[in-house]
């Protein structure tokens, strides 16, 4: 009984341990509009050719978010 | 799941209810073939696709009718999207690309009505359709290319030394991609949708206050229809990508 008090204990704690990897995205996410922002506001031109740069970047940096996210769906609802 | 939630101070928030997968008739265990909530909403998603380029383009009036601009437009910015990113010689994969990114976009809008089953939430789906297209780039690249599709994870451009190093790395990001590539768009459905029904939960809850989480959950619908159509135009562009690197290995 313990045991497994300590196993459900451990399981939320690392659920929401493993949400913190959303913040580390949320963080990269503003970080490239940020940039992409103050890039376009120098030179609206070439602005828009970059938009799908933009997407991808900003896709890139939320999946890692995502896995963390996923881990935590892992444990409250797999493991 | 749901006792665990249910003991909390009496709110009952079950967000993972609206994922389960459930027979639409009786309550039989689920077999390969058996009918589900999924497999309906699914088969809405390509009468809703079809229909809309069907009866959009029945009239192939010059001057476009409502319908066939939304189809036109459809057509015109994914084929837009595989020559920037393939070049012409892309263009025999339009297709595959362009039945991806309607099929995605349609499921994740229907799924943003309420009561509905968002098809591409569940990795079995998405995994399916990422590995569909980790498939296609390998037997596509070692076809077009042969031998010389292993100079993806060869780099020239780096110093001989750290070519090894680099070798593996590359190796392991190739691999990672189908994972990355389905979990993107199941996670963020998923993510938004547990949301948007925790936010509900308070409405109730909250009696006259509950305005409020109910105006926050009419903005969050609308940030969501966004995020609908923005993470099928990723998975599209990174099908595109993925297939580039088969086509042109030395890029």
């Amino acid at each position: 009984m313990e045991a497994e008090a300590a196993a459900l204990l451990g399981k939320y704690i690392g659920a929401g341990m493993a949400c913190t990897a959303m913040g580390g995205a949320g963080v990269g996410v503003g970080h490239v509009v940020g940039n992409y922002l103050s890039g376009a506001l120098r030179n609206p031109a070439a602005a828009k050719e970059q938009t799908a740069t933009l997407f991808l970047g900003i896709a890139f940096a939320e999946a890692l978010g995502i896995f963390g996210f996923l881990i935590a769906m892992l444990l409250m609802f797999a493991v | 799941m749901a006792s665990s939630e249910a003991s909390e101070g009496g709110l009952s928030i079950h967000p993972m209810e609206q994922f389960e997968v459930k027979p639409l008739f009786g309550h039989g265990d689920l077999g390969l073939l058996t009918i589900t909530n999924s497999t309906l909403w699914m088969a809405l998603v390509l009468a809703a696709a079809s229909a809309l380029f069907i009866l959009g383009m029945q009239g192939r009036a010059l001057v476009p009718t409502r319908i066939q601009s939304i189809a036109e437009i459809l057509y015109g910015f994914v084929r837009q999207m595989v020559t920037d990113v393939m070049g012409e010689e892309g263009v025999k994969f339009f297709p595959y690309i362009f039945t991806l990114f309607v099929f995605i976009l349609f499921s994740n809008l229907l799924g943003l009505i309420p009561y509905s089953f968002t098809t591409t939430s569940h990795i079995a789906v998405t995994g399916v359709l990422a590995l569909l297209v980790f498939g296609t780039v390998i037997t596509l690249g070692l076809i077009k290319n042969g031998a010389k599709f292993l100079k993806l994870f060869w780099i020239d451009a780096a110093p001989l030394g750290l070519r090894p190093i680099l070798a593996v790395i590359e190796l392991i990001s190739f691999f990672v991609r189908p994972l990355s590539h389905s979990i993107r768009l199941a996670g963020n459905m998923m993510a938004g949708h547990a949301v948007l029904k925790v936010f509900a939960a308070f409405v109730p809850a909250l009696s006259v206050f509950g305005v409020l989480p109910l105006a926050m959950m009419v903005a969050m619908t609308g940030l969501e229809v966004l995020v609908a159509c923005v993470q099928a135009y990723i998975f599209a562009i990174l099908t595109c990508i993925y297939l580039n690197d088969a086509l042109h290995p030395g890029h």
